[in-house]
């Protein structure tokens, strides 16, 4: 008998681990039977979760933590007990908007277009629009981060509005917006139809930024604690060939299918293997990391990351600070999960269930409760750091 | 009571829209394009917006929603705790709603279960008519297959039903199936021509 899994999903590169588990066989190995939701907008993806359409979804971090905490509708408890990967997001500014802020082409230092931003600003006369995939997102947060420490504040100098991912070439073509923070294949898309240039990707704001994760309602993944411990087996496996060159090309090719991403293997083969083309009819440009799905343990569920995704809602959006809804944002983020999956297995656990965000410099080995860990520089690009046990320190540190 | 509906499927909008036109000083607007979404919804000041599950503004939609907050009138999600059963009914149903802040409780219950069977009733007739479409498409296969086998074995027409039939219970498959099959491996082997 295997367990069935529905999982929900928005047609996006990064929703590939399982999809992949399924497609090669490492989720029916583990006696589950996946089944597949696609939908178009995040609200409807989280209703599925929610009214139970689907047992788990690929989903916006941010957005688990705000239906947990109740922001925006009332509070229902999601669990995260595995990270889909970290970044795998650009920024896409049209094409007049890159000639004045990147003019060089490439891909450009955040503080240096930051600042030719902000002198753009000046000299254009009006208020520029950024697109965000949705209020609740690390696009927003990145975006918001990236501008504010540039000396762009947003709302004041730039308006940020919500678009659709699939709608982000449309939107910049007709001028709706003047730039956008979007996952791929979509910022490929506008470059492909020549209404945008890539400036920055997001793992250049924060070079090990917590992207989508898995989520899944609280009491159901009590209940059925065994066959989401094996989904997480099955999407380790599948992010271990995620990551293998040799399989590229046939991941590509699975994920572009239209009942999953539906969209050219060819952009989605960019996407997998760190490769860029920032500009129509330019050269591809390797950036490592680019996404990151699998190594130094990118899946382990960080309550640090929920603790800096919780900052960011505080200094953005409607919440006021408050410490016993920083305990529950953090709450979301669930490690002992994930170690109690991978306990006995070929997979590296850290010894620590939290660190400092944006604190190593250099490759450091870093404590494991199993297997060997070394960890690449995680910085911020403007040199902060974020220690979950000073939350409000660093709140206001950033006004 | 002014009710927005917005759907990218003309059909099922209409549908709505004239379940609505029953409804007592009712006046609604549908609105089945993308393009200006905000402001053709910012311009009616609805009470209600009805809006498919599948919509890909949705997430557009409730950004504004959470901005409108600041205005006159504005919008929350249908989502207060004491309706979930309705709100699960209606997500079951694919559709979504959206109520103007203090819109009296009692008016809403009737609308969204009116709005909950429209969109049910519409399920339902999309799927009637797969199935019909699909019936079509295999009555269509077998009369090909029984012409094939006509053809090469020089079969009768009972006869050729005959043979379809019993290929079908032998390898416990359907007739239609059996019939795709002799039609594709025809078209490939290029034979009863």
């Amino acid at each position: 008998m295997s367990d069935r899994l529905k999982i929900g999903f928005l047609p996006l590169v990064d929703a590939a681990l399982p999809i992949l588990a399924h497609e090669h066989g490492f989720a029916e190995a583990q006696g589950l039977e996946l089944e597949f939701v696609r939908d178009l907008s995040w609200a409807t993806v989280l209703d599925r979760l929610l009214y139970g359409h689907t047992d788990a979804a690929h989903m916006l971090a941010p957005l688990a933590i705000a239906t947990t905490l109740g922001i925006g509708r009332p509070a229902r408890a999601l669990s995260v007990p595995f990270v889909l990967g970290l970044n795998g997001n650009a920024i896409t500014v049209s094409c007049a908007i890159a000639d004045a802020i990147q003019p060089q082409g490439g891909l450009g230092d955040p503080q240096e277009v930051g600042r030719k931003l902000k002198e753009a600003l000046r000299s254009i006369g009006r208020k520029l629009r950024f697109g965000v995939v949705h209020r609740h997102s690390s696009h927003n947060y990145m975006l918001r981060y990236w501008l504010a420490a540039c000396g762009i504040q947003p709302e004041v100098d730039v308006d940020i509005v919500t678009v659709a991912p699939p709608f982000a070439a449309d939107a910049l073509e007709s001028g709706e917006i003047d730039g956008i923070c979007v996952g791929e294949p979509w910022n490929s898309v506008a470059v492909e139809r020549g209404v945008g240039r890539i400036v920055l990707t997001t793992a250049q704001i924060w070079r090990r930024g917590v992207e989508k994760v898995l989520a899944v309602r609280t009491p159901l993944l009590e209940e059925r604690r065994g066959a989401f411990e094996r989904l997480i087996i099955a999407m380790r496996q599948a992010g271990e060939h995620f990551v293998d060159p040799a399989n590229w090309d046939v991941n590509a090719e699975i994920l572009s299918r239209p009942h999953y991403v539906g969209a050219d293997p060819a952009l989605l083969l960019h996407a997998i293997s760190d490769r860029l083309r920032l500009a129509q009819g330019g050269d591809l440009v390797h950036f490592p990391d680019f996404m990151f799905q699998f190594r130094e343990a990118a899946n382990f569920p960080w309550v640090s990351q929920a603790g800096w995704l919780y900052a960011q809602m505080v200094r953005w959006d409607a919440p006021h600070f408050d410490p016993d809804a920083a305990k529950d944002a953090m709450a979301v983020f669930r490690p002992d999960v994930y170690r109690a999956a991978l306990a006995g297995r070929n997979s590296p656990l850290p010894g620590a269930s939290s660190k400092v965000e944006g604190s190593i410099s250099n490759p450091l080995g870093v404590g494991a409760q199993q297997g060997r860990l070394v960890m690449s520089p995680d910085n911020f690009f403007d040199g902060k750091t974020f220690d979950p046990e000073r939350l409000e320190e660093y709140l206001a540190s950033l006004n | 009571m002014r009710i927005a509906i917005v759907d990218e499927s003309a059909a099922r909008a209409a549908i709505i829209q004239e379940g609505l036109g029953d409804v007592e000083d009712c006046e609604t607007l549908v609105i089945t394009e993308r393009r200006a979404l905000i402001a053709q919804v910012a311009a009616f000041e609805p009470d209600i917006v009805l809006m498919d599950l599948g919509n890909p503004s949705r997430d557009v939609l409730e950004e504004y929603f959470v901005v409108s907050r600041a205005l006159a009138k504005p919008i929350a999600m249908f989502v207060d705790e004491s309706d979930e059963e309705s709100i699960a009914a209606s997500v079951d149903a694919g559709v979504s709603a959206y109520v103007v802040d203090g819109f009296s409780k009692s008016r809403i219950k009737p609308l969204l279960d009116l709005a909950v069977r429209r969109f049910n009733a519409f399920s339902r007739l999309e799927s009637d008519l797969a199935e019909a479409r699909g019936q079509l498409a295999e009555r269509a296969n077998v009369d090909k297959a029984k012409r094939i086998l006509m053809n090469s074995r020089g079969l009768s027409e009972p006869e050729a039903y005959k043979e379809l039939r019993s290929q079908a219970m032998r390898s416990s498959k359907r007739i239609a199936d059996v019939a795709e099959a002799l039609v594709l491996a025809d078209q490939i082997m290029g034979t009863g021509r």
